[in-house]
């Protein structure tokens, strides 16, 4: 699977430390595959008890629909479960636009296929305010260029992705797939160490 | 230059050539000779190095532009929530587990804390463990499994049998690895798909962090633990103020700490947003691994204790960031709110705002916790007392709660679960007769596991109680749906279970 550009709507949720028991609580992680983490995305958020949709809840609107999330500062502290990055993927999330990103999510999110986009924080502010403004604004977000563009509103950011990265984001590489080709390296290393 | 003999290496590279390479390599990875570090730029090798550079050089196998360094690990945990996936690409990829001899595992996250001799009643979680025991019977990794006499939580059983070593690498799929850098190490937690990276190839694809060395100076108050420094620090900088740091805790107040009180400490390097945290080995480092299992033995153990003093950060070493505290000025700490960031003193108000935080952040958190701002915590009733966890489950823990409780009887109200960090502190326990000082103060002895930290199993907290918990993460529903955790020590977790409510432990000693 690549990645390379996308144009979409985006879901908003301006909470700042949304921890990753959040996107997806402990009593989920059973499961021994990757598959279906989408289900309870946001859980205990987006259900109140009984099990009833919280008609409050951003997931639950249809007003905001798309494949971007845009996240408050700090998004996904917390505990180290990649399956947060499998349910936003799961649940069709392809791009999560926040201030800061908590390092194990931001390295989880890349090894799924998931592109964390860091923006300073006065152009958050300013892309939730435009969302809230009109729910179908469409943003696109350009890998090869490192673009965020908000084309309706006159928006637009660069953001860093470390080059090896990016590479395998486009490519459809994974660490594993490199890190083998250097086995002589690693034993060589094992020899002398 | 950094410590090792030549002439011991030669002995060394004798002994592996004896044994195998392969086999002795679990008890050798300590030797990592300076020269190998490739280093971009020659003068890099003369200035003073921090602790953190010393050991991430030793262990970096490629260091080429454009990419993360490939990183080479010494130790990898595992437990049964964060590997199952793991195992599952490796049969896709058709790849064995490349240094088994590196791995260990454990079941921790999701098994009961009572009645453990009996099958696991919920289906899933016994699935999880099964698996576990499937992937490392076929796999070949050595498993302290439900049932064993060594297992419990992986960050307590890994120091427990000297596993855990200075100088080293160690990596688990769980945050709270960060536990282990207490011996001087680096040690950080990852996700599955590195879980998988670890497995096949005993490396790791990492950019270098930046540093931040984190000094408390001076003596703590009576009644103030290192639960209280480490809750103090994270109040002040916030829940992300060491996003992109790996931290280095110094200073005296750091320095008189016992090795438990260490892990306390680096195991809530993560609760800031830092990768990890650690602290330079020093004598009470030594004196504490010395005869565990896992330690060198006679010469090896001399020479590795050579190495490891050559690890403290040089004079003049460079970070990125530096904070200093005063041990003196901080009191037992307990959070109010959903991030860890969100603590204070217990006999303080809580404040209007947090550090760092905004009003909307504050509203949020206080409305879930049902809380108001600039309310006192004080004689606040509670409903649920949880001691365990990876930060705070090890044998000084218990000590420190049955020499307080001694001749007390808990609150009448209160449900108090008292949960050991593995089976070798709850056979420690026993054998000190704490177990009879807990019973009769009415606290409940269960077997270990991490229990109501996260609330995999069983050991909820309803919705809408206050449970103070000796954990790490106060986030909503992180003790079980709707339910309202308030860190803080073991010692004032204690207080809180004799009366039933927020008290203030110094009143009481």
């Amino acid at each position: 699977m690549s990645f390379k550009k996308i144009n979409t709507t985006c879901v908003p949720l301006p909470i700042e430390n949304i921890d990753t028991d959040q996107i997806i609580p402990a009593r989920f992680l059973k499961a021994t595959s990757r598959e279906g983490f989408g289900e309870n995305l946001f859980r205990d958020w987006r259900y109140l008890p009984g099990d009833v949709p919280n008609p409050d809840f951003v997931l639950n609107q249809k007003t905001y629909t798309g494949e971007v999330l845009v996240a408050g500062k700090n998004f996904g502290c917390g505990s180290s479960r990649e399956h947060a990055a499998w349910a936003l993927a799961d649940y069709g999330f392809k791009v999560v636009v926040s201030s800061f990103f908590a390092d194990i999510f931001y390295n989880n999110a890349l090894n799924n296929n998931l592109l964390p986009v860091q923006v300073d924080e006065d152009f958050l502010q300013k892309l939730f305010q435009t969302i809230a403004a009109d729910p179908k604004t469409e943003v696109t977000v350009d890998l090869e260029k490192q673009t965020l563009e908000v084309p309706a509103a006159g928006l637009k950011t660069g953001f860093d992705i470390n080059p090896y990265k990016k590479a395998c984001l486009i490519n459809g590489y994974d660490d594993i797939d490199y890190i083998l080709s250097r086995r002589e390296a690693i034993e060589q290393f094992e020899l002398v160490n | 230059m950094l410590g090792v003999p030549d002439s011991y290496l030669s002995f060394e590279k004798r002994i592996l050539k004896r044994k195998g390479c392969r086999n002795s390599k679990i008890k050798t990875s300590f030797f990592k000779k300076p020269q190998r570090t490739i280093s971009p730029n020659r003068m890099e090798a003369q200035q003073p190095k921090t602790l953190f550079d010393k050991i991430w050089d030793r262990h970096v196998v490629e260091r080429k532009e454009g990419y993360p360094d490939l990183l080479y690990i010494d130790r990898h945990f595992i437990h049964e929530v964060t590997s199952p996936q793991a195992f599952d690409g490796l049969r896709k990829r058709g790849l064995p587990v490349f240094r088994p001899s590196q791995t260990i595992g454990t079941a921790d996250h999701n098994v009961p804390t009572i009645n453990q001799h009996l099958p696991i009643a919920d289906k899933l979680s016994a699935f999880q463990v099964a698996k576990l025991e499937e992937n490392c019977r076929e796999f070949g990794v050595e498993l302290f499994g439900l049932g064993h006499e060594k297992q419990g939580i992986v960050h307590v059983i890994g120091p427990e049998l000297g596993i855990t070593q200075p100088g080293m690498t160690i990596v688990c799929g769980d945050s709270h690895t960060s536990t282990h850098g207490a011996f001087g190490n680096i040690a950080f937690g990852i996700g599955t798909s590195q879980v998988e990276q670890v497995l096949a190839t005993q490396c790791l694809l990492q950019y270098r962090p930046k540093t931040m060395k984190i000094e408390v100076n001076g003596t703590l108050a009576r009644g103030v633990t290192a639960k209280d420094i480490i809750l103090y620090v994270i109040s002040q900088i916030s829940a992300a103020g060491g996003t992109g740091y790996f931290v280095e805790y110094a200073g005296s107040a750091i320095r008189s700490l016992s090795m438990e009180a260490r892990m306390t400490i680096c195991n809530m390097s993560i609760e800031m947003g830092a990768r990890g945290g650690m602290i330079a080995p020093d004598e009470t480092t030594f004196a504490y691994l010395k005869g565990r299992e896992h330690a060198p033995k006679g010469a090896a153990w001399d020479a590795a204790v050579e190495d490891w003093k050559s690890l403290a950060s040089d004079s003049g070493a460079q970070y990125d960031a530096v904070l200093t505290f005063d041990a003196a000025s901080i009191e037992p700490m307990i959070t109010y709110g959903t991030n860890p960031g969100m603590g204070v003193g217990v006999s303080k108000n809580i404040p209007a705002v947090a550090a760092k935080s905004n009003e909307s952040e504050m509203a949020k958190s206080l409305a879930y916790m049902g809380l108001e701002p600039q309310q006192s915590l004080l004689g606040k009733k509670i409903d649920y007392v949880f001691i365990g966890s990876c930060t705070n489950s090890r044998i000084e823990d218990l000590r420190q709660v049955a020499d307080f409780i001694k001749g007390k009887k808990k609150a009448p109200d209160v449900n108090v679960w008292i949960v050991p960090g593995s089976k070798q502190v709850e056979a420690q326990a026993i054998a000190e007769g704490l177990d009879r000082i807990f019973r009769e103060a009415g606290f409940e002895l269960r077997q270990p596991g991490c229990s109501a930290c996260l609330g995999m199993n069983e050991d909820k907290v309803p919705a809408g109680k206050y449970c103070v918990s000796t954990s790490n993460r106060n986030f909503e529903g992180r003790q079980g749906p709707g339910a309202r955790t308030f860190l803080v020590s073991p010692l004032t977790a204690a207080a809180a279970a004799v009366t039933g409510e927020i008290a203030d432990v110094r009143q009481m000693i």
